[in-house]
């Protein structure tokens, strides 16, 4: 029998289903969200255009010039000093410190595609196809010049450790749209193609809670095991007995409960229920035997294996579908300080087919009308190369000044480029969107008003969009 | 009189010395009763409402109007053209009433498009009235000095006996609340148990108080518990998280970073009691005592116990700054309960410190004598996860064999010079032969040198540089953007720090920080001792005593603790023994539905706490009743095991360690303190129960009630060895029956005896556990053959199963997650 059936099965006959009643997460914005009763259109500061956000997060910082940002006349400046007036100063890492600044232009042809004519890279075939639906924002930028602070700052709005992340604080502020998943779960690409020789590290930070009640972190899925951890009963143990020994726990904690009147027995005892029906829904979520082969093929050859980005892709239609409020995905390998054509090619044939194919599906779906994609790295790269220099062979350091992201659906307004950087990609002429701007857009989608929503902690309101404020980037919605 | 005299001189004392203050003169405690109390009620909404732009951030001022200084020009009280903010006595002649109450939008305040809402009815109430009744600023409470007031009486004869009950007894008289009756005998010592030592009290114990709980045993029980060596374990658990320990640098590659010694001082000082005072000053600055002591020297490692990046990303001294940061960050939670760091970039929003404050601090910390990043990867140190400095810590045996390899090696390297000198010029002679020979011999002699010093614990220590290192406000907290610059000093609010001579040692700041007048010090810690005893402190957060922490439920009772504290030449075990002996500590945990409605969250004590237990009580409690346990205590980190690959999925491909290989045989079953901690990714088992990153300074954590949580109880592989484990000890005695054995398991896991009721459910879910697997022996057998060795007989197979089912259904109760 599948876990589904017997699923199924056990719902209308599980005894101890009956006595719940508790609650199993609460919203700030005003309402308990009941175990029974989680549902949608919740209380919000004003009118969602969003229901569910999935992040494509690309961790170690793509080159925004060989992926988005074209600059079709720096090809004349190859192996000329970046002029000082451009640099102007700016700050760089340990790695590039102290040495001359040479521009590299991208070696890549870039073609005008979709009903605006925006200029896609040949790196990006699938999404040149959907670039009707994207939004391309040219001028997003950061305060951090370093992997960790930087990934730090775009998840949890600071760059100091220790804040809740966006999904976490989703998660706090709308409460659960269903009850039998996580509000908030993370899936990282096991492997990636363009090599491991310079990837940095995830931290669990980044989908962590921080201030915020733990029930709020993400729930990272595992690509190997158990997906969520401690979810498959042990060898021995099938759903029935695992029942009638929930059945036990649920009796005695009820005596327990009548003698001592806390409330909180009858959370836990809400919070087992959830588990069983988790041990149910989460094999049923990522048991992809049902996905017709169209769709399969839709996603590209990676999808067959499990951790592949593109699988990753495939699970977060799903968990959306499921409404899961915020899916986060994490794919590394973007860090190229030498060697960078070869590196990108092998990550763009990671991302660029289940990326697109994950806008195309869901808007087959009808879901992207009210499901916002979003995608970016920490920041962007520089226009001087690193290491040797040739028309085909570079590397770029770490540029926080400017780069590229890109959102899609949710009430974004398709087919647009917005912002835009000076001829070397190197400062923001024109609509600069700070990573606490770009955040902020997200939460305007689904609702929330980013100044709103705050948590007391170390004395002080805290926010997603921390203290210095934040704007809504306006001229992209619809 | 005596209060009002302490403000005026602290008043008078703030005034000489210059410093922006917000501890200002009115007639205290003039309103108490009277309903409007400047410091409950006022106070907390200048500062949400107000100090944002009228309070201590000098660069945010607007309307050059300052709420937070009555008497400056800047102040609410100052004449201005034509109008005053406050007139005290009459809030319609007061700016501040028209402003609140004001309905245009260009006038309201706070202003509509501030972030702030408005005043709530209450609030509004509150401010009229303490305008009405003449606007007395007092000091803050947390910033002036605790004060041992008289102890109040109180009606009930039973609740005069003891300090705590009377303070207690005397709010809930006041809120027309009772007290509860004494927790039953086994409840209370199984609370007793919990606090002090982390794990459910044995058996035996158990049955020996419950047959005499006299105030004799029970005195008697707190003595044997608190001078058991789990008592500073599980103490040591919440200062690590005080003070961030971890077993990883936590940024960067996150290498393996070996600070453990100083887990075990922490440990070893809790046990033997060491003067509270004594255990702060020794980690702020053990390295500067005159001729330190080890245990001082290991103590001053809490300096090193920052986050910290390996070289060649970040610039070296932008890293310097965020390590500095950090450190003075840690002092401030951990010792002052203040969020000091707000103020490295900008002056605090609403506590009384500046920037240069907080730089003066800084300058304390800044003359680390030590890299501001850890080196490469090759060598020694690298391996022993040490950065210098750092001291040797071999024990007698290690020292012996060092000595003797030392000899040995400085023999060979002597032989070998001669013999470098005869064959020079002479590569192919039969000496050179013997020369090849040797230095193999010292090669090999090296290499089992390191072998020994991977086994040498080592401690990394707070050094200071000989030459004093200048510092300056940082603009913005920006590591290059120097503004003045700043000598060392301690914040100007706070009492002021005697000085010897032109500059100030971090010694001396630390025995500034255990004066007996210091108004944080002691306060901040015997809250958080309360909290660890009763859930939450006196003042909930514990983390922060500024104005935008809570106020204290029972402000007299904390200066009373603190006061009492410092006079007992800061005695930690007797401060522990105070609270545990108290009757308000005693009570039981039941609560009614009035309870529940009039004191939902249990401020006023009217009733015993209940509390989810931390995660290392309740993984450590399931290996202590089934009897795996491992006592062994102290030394380096273990890795028990953990669902596979959750580091590779995370960690840099060149991460030192990368993989996790957890520990066979004893390992697997230590107290949780003493896993290792990769600040990336926390042990699960930890984290799940909310246990922090350790990343940053926590002083409370979290208490979720989660499915995950749901999940790791119901399937954690070693939680169903432990309960196979108890089950074949529960099987062994042969010939007893099923009702004697259920109520052994009953009491092992919840300390309670079995009641009809219960033992009737256990009965059938036994029987239906034994149908089950006498119908599917294979399914019994998969359950067992990874715990039992295929040591168990097919016939007993299902029996075994049943049982296993049996008592890891009671590992799911709520009795394991709460202590009550």
């Amino acid at each position: 029998m599948s876990p589904t059936v017997q699923w199924q099965q056990l719902q209308t006959r599980r005894s101890f289903l009956k006595w719940s009643a508790m609650g199993l997460g609460s919203s700030v914005l005003g309402h308990l969200i009941h175990g029974q009763e989680a549902s949608r259109g919740l209380p919000t500061h004003h009118t969602p255009r969003a229901k569910r956000v999935i992040f494509l997060f690309m961790a170690g910082a793509p080159s925004q010039l060989d992926l988005f940002d074209f600059k079709p006349d720096l090809h004349k400046q190859f192996n000329q000093p970046l002029p000082p007036s451009v640099s102007n100063g700016q700050r760089v890492t340990a790695m590039t410190r102290g040495k001359e600044q040479i521009v590299a232009p991208s070696m890549f042809q870039f073609t005008p595609k979709g009903q605006n004519g925006i200029f896609m890279c040949e790196l990006l075939p699938h999404l040149s196809e959907v670039v009707d639906d994207l939004c391309i924002i040219k001028s997003t930028h950061t305060d951090a010049i370093n992997h960790d602070p930087a990934k730090t700052m775009f998840c949890t709005g600071s760059q100091i450790p220790g804040k809740a992340s966006l999904g976490s604080w989703l998660s706090y502020g709308l409460g659960s749209l269903n009850r039998n998943l996580p509000d908030f779960m993370v899936l990282n690409s096991a492997f990636w193609t363009g090599g491991t020789g310079n990837v940095q590290a995830l931290y669990s930070r980044l989908w962590g809670s921080g201030f915020l009640p733990s029930k709020h972190q993400g729930v990272s899925l595992q690509p190997e095991g158990d997906p969520v951890l401690f979810l498959s009963n042990p060898q021995g143990v099938s759903r029935e007995v695992r029942g009638q020994m929930l059945d036990l726990v649920t009796a005695l904690n009820q005596e327990h409960l009548k003698e001592l009147g806390d409330p909180e027995i009858q959370t836990t005892i809400a919070q087992q229920e959830m588990a069983f029906r988790m041990q149910a829904s989460v094999p049923e979520l990522t048991d992809m035997s049902q996905e017709p082969e169209h769709v399969l093929t839709m996603y590209g050859p990676e999808v067959h294996k499990t951790g592949s980005f593109a699988r990753n892709c495939l699970l977060a239609r799903r968990m959306v579908e499921r409404d899961v409020r915020f899916v986060q995905l994490f794919h590394r390998g973007w860090d190229h300080h030498v060697g960078l054509p070869k590196k990108i090619r092998g990550q763009a044939f990671d991302v660029d087919q289940p990326a697109g194919a994950l806008i195309k599906d869901l808007k087959l779906r009808g879901l992207l009308d009210e499901t916002l994609v979003v995608f970016g790295g920490e920041f962007g790269r520089t226009t001087f190369g690193q290491g040797k220099i040739e028309r085909d062979q570079y590397g770029r350091d770490h540029h926080p000044r400017c780069f590229t992201t890109w959102m899609a659906g949710g009430g974004i307004r398709g087919g647009m480029t917005y912002g835009q950087t000076d001829d070397f990609s190197y400062n923001i002429v024109k609509d600069p969107v700070h990573v606490n701007d770009f955040n902020a857009t997200i939460l305007h989608q689904l609702g929330i008003d980013h100044q709103r929503l705050s948590f007391p902690f170390q004395g002080l309101d805290q926010r997603l969009t921390g203290v210095e404020g934040a704007t809504v980037v306006k001229g992209i919605l619809s | 009189m005596e209060v009002y005299f302490f403000y005026l001189k602290r008043f008078a004392e703030l005034r000489t010395l210059g410093g922006l203050c917000l501890i200002l003169l009115g007639a205290p405690g003039s309103l108490h009763a009277a309903g409007v109390d400047f410091d409950r009620d006022i106070s907390p909404i200048l500062s949400q409402k107000c100090f944002a732009c009228h309070g201590p951030d000098e660069e945010k001022i607007k309307g050059d109007l300052r709420l937070d200084m009555p008497d400056a020009t800047q102040g609410p009280f100052a004449q201005r053209e034509g109008y005053r903010i406050i007139t005290p006595g009459d809030p319609d002649n007061s700016e501040l009433w028209q402003r609140i109450i004001a309905t245009d939008p260009d006038e309201q305040m706070p202003p509509p498009e501030s972030r702030h809402e408005p005043l709530s009815e209450l609030q509004r109430q509150k401010m009229k009235e303490w305008i009405s009744q003449g606007a007395k600023y007092e000091a803050f409470w947390a910033f002036a000095a605790p004060i041992k007031r008289p102890i109040p009486e109180v009606s009930n004869p039973e609740w005069m006996k003891h300090p705590i009950d009377r303070w207690v007894m005397k709010r809930l008289e006041e809120n027309g609340m009772e007290a509860s009756p004494p927790a039953d005998p086994r409840t209370l010592l199984r609370r007793l148990s919990f606090d002090l030592t982390g794990l459910p009290p044995s058996v035996e114990v158990l049955t020996r108080f419950a047959k005499d709980p006299s105030e004799t045993r029970y005195e008697e029980a707190v003595d044997r518990f608190l001078n058991s060596p789990q008592y500073g374990e599980h103490m040591a658990k919440y200062w690590l998280d005080l003070v961030r320990f971890a077993d990883t640098n936590g940024l960067h590659h996150d290498h393996y970073r070996d600070m453990t010694p100083y887990r075990d001082w922490v440990i070893r000082a809790f046990n033997e009691n060491l003067p509270f005072d004594a255990f702060i000053s020794h980690q702020l600055a053990g390295d500067l005592f005159p001729s330190p002591t080890q245990d001082q020297m290991i103590a001053s490692g809490f300096n090193r116990l920052h986050l910290i990046i390996d070289v060649g990303t970040a610039l070296p001294e932008e890293s310097y700054t965020r390590n500095v940061v950090d450190r003075v960050t840690a002092v401030g939670t951990a010792f002052m309960g203040l969020t000091v760091q707000c103020a490295s970039c900008h002056d605090h929003k609403f506590d009384p410190i500046t920037t240069k404050d907080f730089y003066q601090l800084f300058a304390f910390f800044n003359n680390f004598d030590g890299k501001p990043e850890t080196g490469g990867r090759s060598g020694l140190d690298f391996k022993r996860g040490l950065q210098a400095p750092y001291i040797d810590l071999p024990n007698a045996s290690q020292r012996h064999d060092l000595n003797q390899l030392d000899a040995a090696l400085s023999e060979l390297r002597e032989e070998s010079k001669k013999l470098k000198e005869a064959v020079a010029g002479k590569e192919s002679s039969p000496q050179a032969e013997n020369l090849k020979t040797l230095e193999k011999a010292i090669q090999d002699q090296q290499k089992r040198r390191d072998a020994l010093m991977m086994q040498v614990p080592a401690a990394m220590v707070m050094k200071e540089r000989d030459e004093v290192r200048p510092a300056f406000i940082l603009k913005r907290g920006v590591y290059d953007q120097y503004g003045d610059e700043v000598m060392r000093d301690t914040p100007s609010f706070l009492p002021a720090m005697p000085k010897k001579g032109e500059t100030p040692s971090r010694l001396d700041l630390a025995q500034w920080m255990v004066r007996s007048d210091h108004p944080l010090t002691a306060r901040v810690a015997v809250n958080r001792f309360w909290q660890q005893c009763f859930g939450m402190g006196l003042v909930k957060t514990s983390e922060d005593f500024g104005l935008q922490g809570e106020r204290p439920s029972h402000p007299e009772l904390l200066d009373y603790l603190a006061r009492d504290f410092i006079e007992s030449n800061w005695n930690l075990k007797r401060l522990m023994k105070q609270l545990v002996m108290s009757k308000t500590y005693r009570q039981s945990s039941g609560v009614s539905p009035h309870q529940r409605d009039i004191d939902p969250a249990n401020r006023w004590l009217g009733r015993g706490s209940r509390y989810r237990m931390d995660s290392e009580m309740i993984r450590d409690q399931i290996f202590e009743i089934s009897e795996l346990l491992n006592p062994v205590m102290g030394g380096k980190s273990v890795k028990p095991p953990q669902p596979a690959k959750l580091w590779e999925i995370v960690a840099m491909p060149f991460s030192y360690p990368k993989v996790y290989e957890p520990d066979q045989g004893g390992g697997k079953y230590r107290r949780s303190l003493y896993t290792f901690w990769k600040r990336a990714q926390p042990p699960p088992q930890m984290s799940l129960f909310d246990a922090p990153s350790r990343e940053a300074c926590v002083a409370r954590r979290e208490r979720t009630n989660t499915p995950l949580q749901a999940l790791m109880m119901m399937n954690e592989p070693e939680f169903f060895r432990a309960a196979f484990h108890m089950a074949s000890q529960l099987l062994e005695p042969e010939g007893q029956s099923d009702e004697l054995r259920l109520a052994r398991a009953y009491e092992q896991v919840t300390s309670q005896l079995l009641k009809i009721r219960e033992q009737r459910l256990l009965t059938d879910a036994l029987g239906s556990f034994r149908r089950f697997y006498q119908d599917d022996p294979e399914a019994a057998g998969k359950l067992i053959e990874p715990f039992s060795g295929g040591m168990v007989g097919s016939e007993q197979t299902s029996e075994m199963a049943a049982w296993t089912m049996v008592v890891h259904s009671l590992f799911n109760l709520d009795w394991v997650r709460h202590r009550q």
